[in-house]
């Protein structure tokens, strides 16, 4: 990595009341990169976004965002930066050519219209654009909403939660177009529930609570989680998977189609429970390294909601 | 850091953006558009004839302590004018009192004794006349009606020897008490104050919503998230509405005209100077409202609690001078005081520019002010 990092940013903090939002966040990420931003509800993931591109000032923190200082230059990071909001924020009651010809107003392109006119055909909405966008399905309103803030060609995109309620295609499409975007050189920052989406990811920064607690390049996930997976075969799954809940060293049983996944992080009792039951003889029992996908598991079931008693969910404040 | 004043970076094309969005917003909004064209002409039609400008058949209540044909006269002829209706005779001026008090009538009419035989004496007697006042639109017409009709049941009645008498000075005088509001304001005085109300009800009101509805619908998130700067979202949004205000004070003046025959006699340019002013002076603390409410129910609530000062410490509601010195240094503040004092002098008084150059001056200082703070305090953030 030897290009300066588009992100780079310290000691982030951000309070809400007497609610530590987002507690002394590092996040660095390298041009061209796909960082996934992983965690449940409420665990600060739009608030550390907004502070990124200067919709929120920090409390503390220092650093730059696309080499403009985040305090002092939230100005020039915004010519820069696109942002597709958690929740689809553009105007329900203008037009889609509309929207897209007042976003593209907004960054003072030129070429407005042939610029407009390229973003409805590559959406596929050019005979569509007098329909206003609030009479949109999600998964259209999701593609206008990136379209939106691809029409200034930003050199970084902040993804919120953006394919929450979209079918399984249209996520794929959608991911196709980040895949060829960030092969472009566009640095993608996205935080996501997700499996599917966490796995497409280059780096990966879990959040609960505000604090990261796990980050780094997405191979190395499965162990700074420390899982020791086992993988199961045999007959009647079902009856085992009740079966394995209740032994020790056991903290997670996925099932991945004819197989089973037992991962734990105690290494020594889960040994000792699939020895045991290993000399059972019914199952064809292999060690294999941990996944992705156990890791995002695991780490997605270990955390409830966070700050879930609040009521009600601040986060379209 | 990024909130407050900005006028670096300004830029036309934003600025024009955001105007255009807001206006096809409006066009598409049909009910907040009706609103705005239809209310003051419902305002209008309620208040001016709630406080109708010339109600007729007044309960009157008569003592009359002389009974000749001039007397006679001069009561048929007030009968005959339709503004009184007499309801019988009373007792006395304290009982009159009493009764103008309780409301059982609005006017009690004494005439004295040997009235008649002083007129004919050229001692020029007088017809007192208590008028409950606290309503000036209610009786304002008939007091004013008063003098003609005993002019009218002199000429009439003194005839012969006696001719000499009718046509020159009055010979004898009326005396006209109006009880509980000296200032005696008629309904012309009233309708053009009405259009500072409506403007600054409808105004602050539609402001205040429309800028808390981006952000309650998430729609401020994006906005800001562009390099859009505060100064270009603020003018964007506010001159829409001042184009409402043309509207709206256009179909007011030509209700006003149609419908109450109020008169426009000053400087149609001191008019025009001063409801500019005073639209924006609206605007701009609509903009200020929307930078404390959450939600649009809070910022109609707040709204609403604006429009009360308009109302009661204008001089609208209440004459002015006749408020205790605290009213009267609030109601300084409060920009519907200026305009209501520019509409009426250039309405009824045939006011110039240079008539009003106090009251424009103080809605100037009113807008700097407000202006200021509204943009100190509108973050470009979502703190
Ligand atoms: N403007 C705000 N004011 C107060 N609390 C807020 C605000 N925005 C978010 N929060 C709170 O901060 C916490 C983190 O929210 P958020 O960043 O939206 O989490 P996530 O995006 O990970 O779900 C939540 O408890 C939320 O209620
Ligand atoms: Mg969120």
């Amino acid at each position: 990595m030897t290009a300066p990092a588009v992100i780079a940013i310290t000691g982030l903090t951000k309070t809400f009341g007497d609610k530590r939002v987002v507690d002394d966040f590092d996040i660095t990420v390298p041009k061209g990169a796909i960082y996934g931003f992983l965690g449940p509800n409420g665990s600060g993931k739009t608030t550390t976004i907004r502070m990124l591109c200067g919709l929120l000032t920090p409390d503390a923190g220092q650093g730059t965002c696309l080499g403009f200082d985040i305090l002092r230059e939230p100005d020039k990071i915004k010519e820069q930066v696109g942002y597709m909001t958690q929740k689809f924020s553009l105007y329900e009651d203008l037009s889609i050519r509309e929207n897209l010809d007042f976003v593209a107003r907004m960054y003072r392109l030129n070429r407005r219209k042939q610029r407009v006119d390229a973003a409805l055909n590559d959406l596929g909405l050019a005979d569509r654009q007098k329909q206003l966008a609030g009479t949109l399905s999600g998964g259209w309103k999701q593609r206008l909403a990136l379209a939106a803030c691809l029409l200034h060609e930003p050199k970084l995109l902040l993804l919120d939660e953006p394919t929450a309620g979209v079918d399984p295609k249209a996520r794929r499409d959608f991911w196709d177009e980040i895949r060829r975007l960030s092969a472009a050189g566009v640095t993608v920052l996205v935080s996501t529930h997700y499996m599917d989406e966490a796995v497409q990811c280059d780096f990966i920064a879990y959040i609960a609570y505000g604090k990261r607690l796990i980050d780094g390049p997405s191979a190395t996930i499965p162990e700074q989680v420390g899982l020791v997976t086992w993988r199961v075969e045999g007959p009647d799954l079902a009856a085992l998977e009740q079966r394995l809940k209740q032994e020790p060293g056991v903290e997670q049983v996925a099932r991945f189609g004819a197989v089973l996944h037992i991962s734990g992080t105690d290494k020594q009792a889960l040994d000792a429970t699939v020895a045991r039951l290993q000399a059972e003889g019914t199952h064809r029992w292999t060690l294999q390294v941990a996944g992705l996908e156990e890791a995002f598991i695991y780490l997605m079931a270990g955390a409830r909601d966070n700050f879930a008693r609040d009521t009600p969910q601040g986060a379209a404040a | 850091m990024s909130g407050g004043l900005s006028i670096a970076g300004f830029s036309f094309g934003r600025f024009s953006a955001v105007l255009i969005k807001e206006f096809i917003q409006m066009r598409r909004d049909r009910v907040t558009f009706a609103m705005m064209i239809g209310l003051p002409i419902i305002q209008l039609l309620l208040f001016g004839f709630a406080i109708n400008a010339d109600p007729r058949h007044l309960p009157t209540l008569v003592e009359m302590a002389d009974d000749g044909p001039l007397t006679r006269a001069i009561l048929a002829g007030m009968q005959n004018s339709g503004y009184f209706d007499f309801q019988g005779p009373v007792g006395g001026i304290a009982a009159g009192e009493a009764v103008l008090r309780r409301g059982d009538a609005n006017f009690v009419i004494v005439i004295p004794q040997n009235f008649e035989r002083d007129v004919i004496r050229g001692r020029r007697p007088s017809v007192l006349i208590s008028a409950d006042a606290s309503d000036p639109s209610a009786t304002g017409g008939a007091v004013a009606a008063l003098a003609g009709i005993v002019q009218v049941a002199i000429n009439e009645t003194l005839q012969g020897p006696l001719q000499s008498l009718a046509g020159t000075a009055p010979p004898f005088s009326v005396d006209v008490h109006r009880e509980y509001n000296p200032e005696g304001k008629t309904s012309t005085n009233i309708v053009p104050g009405l259009l500072a109300i409506i403007l600054s009800m409808t105004m602050v009101m539609i402001t205040a919503v429309a800028i808390v509805k981006e952000t309650e619908r998430g729609t401020m998130e994006m906005l800001i998230a562009t390099p859009v700067r505060p100064l270009e979202v603020m003018l964007g949004k506010i001159l829409p509405y001042v184009f409402v205000g043309y509207v709206q004070t256009t179909v007011f003046l030509i209700a006003a005209g149609i419908v109450f025959r109020v008169p426009f006699e000053g400087s149609p340019w001191a008019f025009f100077l001063g409801f500019n002013l005073f639209i924006v002076v609206n605007l701009a603390l609509g903009f200020l409202i929307s930078t404390a409410a959450r939600s649009q129910m809070q910022a109609m609530q707040l709204s609403f609690f604006t429009i009360l000062p308009s109302i009661l410490l204008s001089g609208f509601m209440f004459p002015f001078a006749g408020m205790p010195a605290w009213a009267q240094f609030l109601g300084t503040g409060v920009p519907a005081t200026h305009f209501l004092r520019i509409v009426r002098k250039v309405m009824l008084k045939g006011a110039g520019v240079g008539d009003v150059t106090g009251e424009l001056g103080a809605l100037g200082v009113i807008l700097v002010v407000i202006s200021v703070i509204a943009m100190l305090r509108y973050r470009q953030t979502l703190d």
